[in-house]
């Protein structure tokens, strides 16, 4: 047996496009999740003249899908001009649903086996699926096999008014029952996280969204949708007194010590986001531009459960993989995106990077990985701003830092996103 | 936006109800669409001129019967009536009375398309008058015409003629369904440049055309029919009407690019968008604009400034651009409006911008005849749109039938076919132009 396997190549963002993100029952609360990720589609598509191309895919998700959903991103595929040829298939981790999705198809380019692809998510917590309690689910589905009347009637006799109470999504994880700011504020008070530190960070997410916003940069990355042309969570003229002034929303059970309020910490949001990527082959043959490589990226997972490590500190562990993978350091990055599920969460995260005793013991290394040039964090914004529709936030990162990286015109950018499950995906992108 | 009032006079009982009555009765006008024949019967072709069998031939290629006499008793699809040659006022009496005995056998949606030399200052004053003369008979004669049928002309400048690529390119324009709301008007042809498209059908074939102001109304309506008539569409509007833009790029298999077109580097972006994105620029149409309408007593600064940033000041940087770019044979229409030629109340900012449109296109005709392309503008007069929609039902009733000779407003594609054909190669010879898409209104000239 020869080894037919083709040479790695190049995976290359060629660009993006999403909605502006809304705040969670406002402005798209009456879109769906199809309505939202089509609409993105639409606009990535007319940006890149992608009417009726066979991509090699479409891989995109959604963290708060019913069920009708099933096959959400094939469903929008076909709403979209696409060829009806383009195989299209749901990804779901969680928060890092995007970057799974992206990566996974920038591998697939990188192996050969298609051109081009289109990754991205999509969530609404303002049209999420309510399920009926366990007791009427049990109930309908026992009526559902009952062949004689006699056998009906029982098993509608067993209906208890109670059970129409419906059951919600939460945020919560199911084997701890904390929800995952309360998670967070347990790593928080860990890493010594101040209050301010975390006021700080908002802020400054807040002012770079606003000025990127102001010099045009999201012209070519987001379309308008619903009516809405700027992400609505963004509060251009925030300030700290304003941040300081918000009283504790996570980790009330430390009481004074409590710092995660709803200023440093992301509010529900819907909203939808696409990447389009390519081999150089595909991007020269269609004219496209080229805006940077996704060279490579790692998953990580920790035991949370057992409070071995913080629910969304798995990134850390990822990016002390894909660093040695890649020969690099901590400081061979021009810009470093690190999702901002709540200020705490990148704070502890470069804390724990700075940490000897935690590079160590908890990721094996000979030395801490060290600080990062604060000045290369999150430059546009992030989440904090921006707002957090859970799977679409890697397709935002990705589209933006692609960007960012080809405006410079070299260099490379580091991308950070915690998940729930104690799960995080980081990537590198590489300008060209 | 359909207009009732049409539908209703031009069927059924209420048809005869109208006619009883003596109600106006605006036609049902004859619209291009692709494969369709050119005139809707025979063409009678009258007077004597050197190119008479030139013409004649090509018309007879176009697939027309062309007739030399008014045989009679057969509807005429159109007449063109040749009168470059005309030296005297004298002379004009022949030509418009073989015409005249010829009106009554006309087709609805017929066309009368006259060819004929411009009065100038160094002209014999006989030849100047004959020359003006033919002027106020055209227009006239459009007024009189019924059932959607139009009169217009072909103005042959000293260094053209009548079998020039651009007369006969503007004769196909005005015989065809394309023209179907230009009427009183006159295309002046200067030069002898441009080529016949070997496919009237796709007369835009292999172009780059950009189009600003794309997402909505006239705009959208350009990018439809352009890329109908084979063009490659880029679609620029403001960021913020980015899903529709979107949407009609979707449509027309084009690409979308939100820009501002006030911004200082747009003219750079879009030839950046369209030579990295289509590997050429052929065809820019300035459609993008605003309308900020108050009583010069009331206006503010804002309303006035905005208007001429948006639809006069950024066409006049974009060009700039494009002409220090030096791409080769750029075609480019602008959009003017009957506001800025015969005024309108409450618009002196948006008729100061849409005149300076006028203005620009006449002064920058041999800067863009340097590159081999050129420059016009299109007027339109009272065009049904979501924008006119909004005014007060009896005011646009008015604004629509009683004004035009055609007694309607006319649709966004209407604009677009005359920007279309200005666009197109064969229209080279016609440059520094403004032509009246307007049903031939009473407002202006």
């Amino acid at each position: 047996m020869s080894d037919k396997s083709p040479a790695i190549r190049p995976a290359v963002i060629i660009g993006g496009n999403r909605i502006p993100f809304a705040r969670s029952n406002g402005a798209y609360s009456k879109a769906s999740n199809q309505d939202m990720l089509t609409a993105a589609l639409d606009g990535l598509i007319a940006r890149f003249g992608l009417q009726g191309q066979r991509i090699g895919a479409v891989a995109a998700g959604a963290v708060l899908k019913h069920s009708k959903d099933f096959n959400l991103v094939r469903e929008c595929v076909l709403g979209t001009s696409l060829s009806a040829h383009t195989p299209a298939y749901d990804v779901q981790m969680a928060c890092a649903t995007g970057m799974e999705a992206i990566g996974s198809l920038a591998n697939k380019i990188k192996l050969g086996q298609i051109d081009s692809g289109i990754g991205g998510g999509v969530d609404t917590t303002s049209d999420a699926p309510i399920a009926v309690s366990e007791g009427l689910r049990e109930m309908l589905m026992e009526l559902n096999r009952a062949r004689s009347t006699g056998a009906k009637l029982k098993a509608l006799s067993k209906f208890r008014p109670r059970d129409l109470a419906p059951n919600a999504p939460g945020t919560g994880e199911p084997r701890t029952g904390l929800s995952m700011g309360d998670h967070q504020a347990i790593t928080t008070k860990a890493w010594n996280i101040t209050r301010e530190a975390q006021d700080e960070l908002a802020l400054a997410s807040h002012k770079n969204l606003a000025a990127a916003y102001e010099r045009n940069f999201f012209d070519d990355l987001i379309t308008p949708f619903a009516g809405v042309a700027q992400d609505t969570n963004m509060r251009a003229d925030s300030t700290l007194e304003k941040l300081a002034s918000l009283k504790p929303a996570f980790g009330k059970n430390l009481g004074a010590e409590a710092t995660m309020t709803a200023g440093n910490s992301t509010p529900l949001t819907d909203g939808a986001s696409t990447v389009l990527l390519g081999s150089e082959e595909y991007a020269r043959a269609n004219d496209l531009p080229m805006l940077a490589n996704f060279v490579d990226f790692e998953a990580a997972a920790v035991d949370f459960v057992h409070g071995a490590e913080g629910l969304l500190m798995a990134p850390t562990h990822a990016v002390a993989r894909i660093l040695e993978r890649n020969n690099l350091t901590l400081q061979d990055f021009d810009f470093y995106e690190i999702h901002e599920a709540f200020a705490g969460t990148v704070l502890s995260t470069l804390a724990a990077w700075e940490d000897a005793d935690f590079c160590k013991n908890k990721l094996g290394l000979d030395a801490a990985l060290g600080s990062i040039d604060r000045t290369k964090l999150n430059v546009n914004g992030s989440s904090l701003a921006a707002g957090h529709p859970f799977a679409a936030t890697g397709g935002r990162i990705v589209a933006t830092l692609a960007k960012m990286l080809h405006e410079k015109g070299s260099g490379r950018g580091l991308v950070s996103v915690c998940a729930a499950g104690g799960q995080g995906v980081v990537a590198i992108v590489e300008a060209r | 936006m359909a207009d009732k009032y049409l539908e209703l006079v031009n069927s059924g009982f209420t048809k005869k109800l109208a006619k009883t009555l003596g109600l106006p009765r605006p036609a049902i006008l004859r619209r291009y669409a692709p494969g369709a024949a050119l005139l809707p019967g025979p063409v009678l072709l009258l007077g004597d001129s050197a190119e008479a069998q030139g013409v004649a031939d090509t018309l007879l290629g176009w697939g027309l019967d062309v007739r030399r006499h008014a045989a009679g008793g057969e509807k005429l699809g159109g007449i063109i009536l040749l009168l470059d040659e005309l030296r005297a006022p004298g002379e004009l009496s022949a030509p418009m009375l073989a015409a005249a005995g010829a009106l009554r056998d006309l087709a609805p949606g017929a066309r009368i398309v006259s060819f004929s030399r411009p009065a100038m200052e160094s002209d014999a004053p006989a030849v100047a008058a004959v020359r003006q003369g033919i002027d106020g008979a055209i227009r006239s004669l459009g007024r009189e015409l019924r059932g959607g049928a139009t009169a217009n002309g072909i103005v042959l400048g000293p260094k053209a003629t009548a079998t020039a690529p651009s007369a006969l390119a503007a004769l196909h324009f005005l015989l065809s369904g394309r023209s179907a709301y230009v009427d009183g008007q006159f295309l002046h042809i200067e030069t002898t440049d441009g080529t016949l498209p070997a496919d009237f059908d796709k007369p835009l074939a292999g172009k780059v055309a950009v189009v600003t102001g794309a997402a909505r109304g006239i705009g959208a309506a350009i990018a439809h029919t352009l890329h109908r008539d084979g063009a490659t569409i880029v679609l620029v509007d403001v960021p913020s009407a980015g899903d529709a833009l979107a949407a009609v790029a979707n449509e027309v298999t084009g690409t979308a690019l939100q820009l501002d077109v006030t911004r200082a580097d747009a003219g750079a972006k879009i030839i950046e968008h369209a030579l990295a994105r289509h590997g050429r620029l052929d065809i820019v149409i300035h459609n993008a604009g605003i309308t900020r309408d108050k009583l010069l007593a009331n206006m503010d600064a804002a309303r006035w400034d905005s208007v001429i940033a948006v639809n006069l000041a950024s066409q006049l940087a974009m060009n700039e651009a494009f002409l220090a770019a030096k791409l080769p044979g750029l075609r480019i229409v602008s959009l003017a409006s009957t506001s800025g030629i015969a005024g309108n109340r409450g618009q002196t900012n948006y008729a100061a911008s849409k005149g300076g449109v006028i203005g620009m296109v006449r002064a920058s005709a041999p800067d863009f005849a340097a590159n081999g392309g050129g420059i016009n503008a299109v007027a339109p007069g009272f065009i049904e749109t979501e924008m006119t929609a909004k005014i007060p039902v009896a005011t646009r009733a008015v604004a629509r039938m009683l004004m035009p000779s055609l007694m309607q407003g006319g649709l966004p594609g209407d604009v677009a076919e005359a920007i279309g054909f200005l666009a197109s190669d064969a229209a080279a010879g016609i440059n520094g132009s403004t032509l009246r898409v307007c049903g031939q209104s009473m407002v202006g000239a």
